[in-house]
């Protein structure tokens, strides 16, 4: 499965949504996911990649990772798997 | 002053899933308290316990709650829910601006503590869930019940060791009493049958290997058990007016401390307690026909406490009657007083006695009628529970019935 695809599924999970109803362009507010539903999506992101998530809640747009968009996740996401790899 | 009354109970642990269970098991003397299931049990001394078996969370909540819920704070929920059902409450407006939520708990999240050292210590993970923290703190399982039913008023946790239950009780109690609250839910819940928890009890060489024989001579220790009870506080006149079922009044309570010694219980401490909710109560001594006793089944409880009740009571000590659950249910420690507290319910509201069972050999320091092994038909007009924690820290609350 893609990195892409992985990250959709867990965010639909959270979202309790199937992974269909996730686009590129929902953000975590239109898919009903509070502050305490992103956390625990990237500790989910975290354990799938094995990878380190840059995130600080009490700044989250300070944060060297974008949560603006579905697709502003997961490119990040594959810019720290390739990083680590 | 206002009257408190009783108008909900709910409860989860070794003997039933709802209070129901629990008092047809006490009465006819069921013993929950069996072979301890989890894991690295071989590594334990100690292998029995209260355990709630048959606990199917996953269909008593969705996965979100589940995430953010410890058992401790599942078993406080089933409890609230059978309680606030049972006393037809739905909280609005002013009513749940002004109503809150009082519980006691020792140990809080102990799950989700000993699951994570596990997982950072033993496995050598260096993540753990995010929700860690909001899962294990003291407070979640009050939190969580204020957020099920819109409870908005005073609302907090005690903590207090074994008597943890009874003192929360007793600040919803005086919450009411002194009309700051018109209705509060109280009570208590605890989860510390894991490894760690099992663990840490063992190495103060207190725990039975085999059973809870409260007052019994050949007794050796406690057992753990877990659970909770919860119940409904509300004021008098505000549960008349809505034609609302009452099952007891609760009419006084008093704390003491030993300031003596951390875990030795004093005589002194616990009959200042005892006499104290009689005083608070304007109770007569010969008054009190039942007494849920604290007994634990250590050598030092039991005829400590049994030394206390005569010193208060004087010769209405032979004619009252006084048995430990904990012989059932086993030693819900943070959550035991509400789970004993629906024993004297029972004594009050049906006429039951709930027995000391396992009891096997008459003690002379424990000569008092300790209802050994079988319940007991009897009319009782007013009942006390008792708890003395570790720590030197006594409550003792008095019911009556209505």
């Amino acid at each position: 499965m893609s990195v892409k695809d992985q990250v959709i599924e867990i965010i639909a999970e959270q979202a309790v949504l199937e992974p269909s109803d996730v686009t590129l362009e929902s953000t975590l507010e239109d898919l009903g996911i509070d502050s305490l539903g992103l956390v625990e999506s990237i500790f989910a992101i975290e354990e799938a990649f094995d990878i380190t998530v840059p995130f600080n809640a009490n700044e989250p747009t300070e944060s060297d990772f974008d949560i603006s968009s579905v697709a502003s996740i997961i490119a990040g996401i594959e810019k720290l798997v390739a990083d680590q790899s | 002053m206002k009257r408190v009354v009783i108008t909900g109970a709910g409860t989860i642990n070794a003997l039933g899933h709802n209070v129901a269970d629990t008092l047809d098991a006490m009465k006819e003397g069921r013993c929950g308290i069996g072979p301890l299931e989890m894991r690295d049990v071989d590594r334990l001394a100690i292998k029995i316990g209260g355990q709630v078996r048959g606990f199917e969370a996953e269909n008593l909540f969705n996965r979100q709650q589940n995430a953010l819920y410890d058992r401790f704070t599942q078993f406080a929920l089933v409890a609230a829910r059978e309680a606030i059902a049972q006393s037809g409450l739905e909280f609005s407006g002013e009513m749940a601006a002004r109503s809150g939520v009082v519980l006691g708990t020792s140990g809080g999240g102990m799950q989700t503590l000993d699951e994570n050292y596990r997982t950072v210590y033993e496995d050598g993970k260096n993540r753990v869930h995010p929700f860690v923290v909001p899962k294990l703190m003291n407070n979640a399982a009050a939190s969580h019940i204020s957020m099920e039913f819109n409870l908005k008023g005073p609302s907090f946790t005690v903590a207090t060791a074994c008597a943890s239950s009874n003192h929360a009780m007793s600040q919803a109690f005086q919450l009411v009493r002194y009309g700051a609250a018109p209705v509060m839910v109280t009570g208590g819940s605890e989860s510390m049958l894991c490894f760690g928890g099992v663990k840490a009890w063992e190495g103060l060489r207190v725990m039975s290997k085999d059973a809870c024989r409260p007052f019994s001579a050949n007794r050796n220790g406690m057992v753990q058990g877990e659970g909770a009870g919860v119940f409904v506080f509300e004021e008098y006149e505000h549960a008349k007016a809505r034609g609302a079922e009452i099952l007891a009044e609760v009419v006084g309570f008093a704390m003491s401390s030993d300031a003596s010694d951390i875990v030795m219980p004093s005589k002194q401490g616990a009959a200042r307690a005892i006499s104290g909710a009689l005083a608070d109560g304007g109770i007569n001594r010969d008054e009190v026909g039942y007494i849920n006793a604290h007994g634990t089944g250590t050598a030092a409880n039991d005829k400590t406490e049994c030394a206390a009740v005569a010193d208060v009571f004087g010769q209405h000590a032979d004619d009252l009657m006084i048995s430990s659950t904990k012989s059932m249910h086993g030693h819900l420690i943070g959550g035991t007083g509400a789970v004993e507290l629906l024993a004297c319910i029972m004594a009050l509201r049906d006429g039951v006695i709930a027995p000391t069972i396992s009891y096997e050999e008459p003690d002379p320091e424990c000569a008092l009628d300790v209802v050994p092994n079988e319940a007991r038909e009897a009319k009782v007009d007013v009942a006390l529970s008792n708890a003395f924690a570790f720590g030197g820290l006594n409550a003792v609350l008095a019911l009556r019935k209505v």
